[in-house]
């Protein structure tokens, strides 16, 4: 439920300037990153997300922490499930 | 398995937890709150317990959204999703907590149109797919998750949407401290405070903790060595007699917190005037409905809610888990008629609930030992 996965920022939306693409360990996902407004963020900026949301923007080295501390806790595999389940703006069916 | 590293390294950890136990006074009992259930969730996983001398003793806090969730919310979720006309989505956890009649996803088995979601984006996304259809998000969560409730609501009223509403159940974390604090059989000396609710928050608004209650605050991350560098943290302070609030969790928790989520949170979002918490009653001020500049967004207004207070399952005793009164165990229908497989109360369901956590590591590791 309080997942937060860090993914690293592939590319801002040309057409929608609040969604990013990002990469979740080889998963690439579209997410909204609006909450990140006040610092905004580009390609390479690493990012932790949660239900869909950016929802801080952190260093390469907490990115790398944040993913160690999902595999100890056993939950990287239902991190990439929840990324892999973003569907809302990459036309893949939704639920 | 992948994961020995310096944050689970036995050498590093038996560091910090020899620091400890020369740190305790033998004379003191000392009972420190962790107030997130992902923290409940790490401490069951890696057996901290196991490592901290026995007179420190770690109470579960409420900070599992679906285990603070009354029954009887559920049950007006459900109320929604039997309506023909009606898509109810939610998030996976949500799918496994059992209602009077059911959980969703029996009620789903049963012909509802329940859909589980990974983000509140994907249930507008499937509002715009299906305008025949109403789609209702039954939203849960703290601080964590009502930021992207309340960016999605924006957005559906940009898109001038007419068949999207949000079921709020959405809870603020402080209130419940506070009613903690206040709760006459609650004695607790210090708070291990949340790591991701404080990336949105911030670490001021624990501040009246230290300051009026005198309890110090330490905002921990979730590894092993983070919770126990921060119990370390809450002993150095009880033994000088301080209390403040401070930040293990600098890596990822900014003191001031996320000033555009609160403000997204400020426009979308009204507190309640009082909210039923599970275990904790009636607790003011301690969840956020919707405001009136998106009142038709709101479901309890699209819809006739039956709003029935509902007790738990008999024999379960998931209330005094919640406040930590009970240990999971003592509970009389723990591992029996409630286990993983079938749960009977919510703290059973998800990973971050008490009960779940102490079947799934707990009882487990009894069991290797025995």
């Amino acid at each position: 439920m309080c997942l937060a996965i860090p993914g690293q920022i592939r590319e801002i939306s040309a057409e929608q300037p609040l969604l990013a693409r990002v990469d979740v360990g080889g998963v690439q996902r579209n997410v909204n990153i609006g909450l990140l407004e006040d610092e905004g963020v580009g390609a390479g900026d690493w990012v932790l997300i949660h239900v869909g949301f950016a929802l801080s923007k952190i260093g390469a080295e907490q990115a790398r922490d944040q993913l160690r501390m999902l595999e100890a806790m056993g939950e990287d595999q239902l991190a990439i499930e929840e990324v892999r389940g973003y569907s809302f703006a990459d036309g893949g069916a939704p639920g | 398995m992948k994961y020995v590293d310096e944050f689970r390294d036995p050498v590093v950890i038996g560091g910090v937890a020899r620091e400890i136990a020369r740190t305790v006074d033998p004379a003191r009992h000392y009972r420190i709150m962790e107030v997130c259930g992902g923290h409940t969730h790490s401490i069951y996983r890696h057996g901290l317990r196991d490592v901290l001398p026995g007179n420190i003793e770690l109470v579960h806090g409420p900070g599992c959204p679906v285990c603070v969730l009354p029954t009887g919310r559920v049950d007006d979720g459900l109320a929604i999703a039997a309506r023909d006309d009606v898509v109810l989505t939610c998030f996976g956890d949500m799918m496994r907590v059992p209602g009077t009649k059911g959980t969703p996803l029996e009620l789903k088995a049963r012909g509802a149109d329940i859909r589980m979601v990974y983000s509140p984006l994907d249930a507008l996304r499937i509002a715009e797919q299906n305008p025949r259809k109403h789609v209702c998000f039954f939203a849960i969560g703290f601080e964590t998750t009502a930021p992207s409730t309340a960016l999605t609501l924006l957005r559906a009223k940009t898109l001038g949407l007419t068949n999207f509403s949000v079921f709020s159940n959405h809870v603020t974390i402080v209130p419940a401290m506070r009613a903690i604090l206040d709760s006459p059989d609650m004695r607790i000396d210090a708070f291990v405070g949340p790591g991701h609710v404080s990336t949105v928050t911030g670490c001021r608004p624990y501040e009246f903790v230290a300051r009026d209650y005198g309890k110090p605050v330490v905002v921990a991350g979730f590894e092993p060595l983070d919770i126990l560098q921060a119990i370390l943290m809450i002993l150095h302070q009880l033994h000088a007699g301080e209390s403040k609030v401070e930040n293990q969790y600098r890596r990822i928790v900014p003191w001031e917190g996320n000033a555009a989520a609160l403000r997204a949170m400020a426009a979308v979002f009204a507190l309640r005037p009082y909210f039923e918490w599970r275990g904790l009653g009636f607790i003011s001020q301690s969840a956020l409905g919707i405001g009136p500049a998106l009142a038709a967004y709101d479901a309890e207004r699209v819809f006739d809610i039956p709003g029935v207070r509902v007790t738990d399952p008999r024999g379960a005793q998931c209330g005094e888990v919640l406040k930590g009164v009970l240990k999971p165990p003592q509970c009389k229908l723990f591992g029996t008629e409630c286990n993983p497989e079938h749960p009977v109360g919510a703290l059973m369901v998800s990973s971050e609930g008490a009960c779940a956590a102490y079947y799934r590591y707990a009882v487990h590791a009894e069991a290797v030992e025995a």
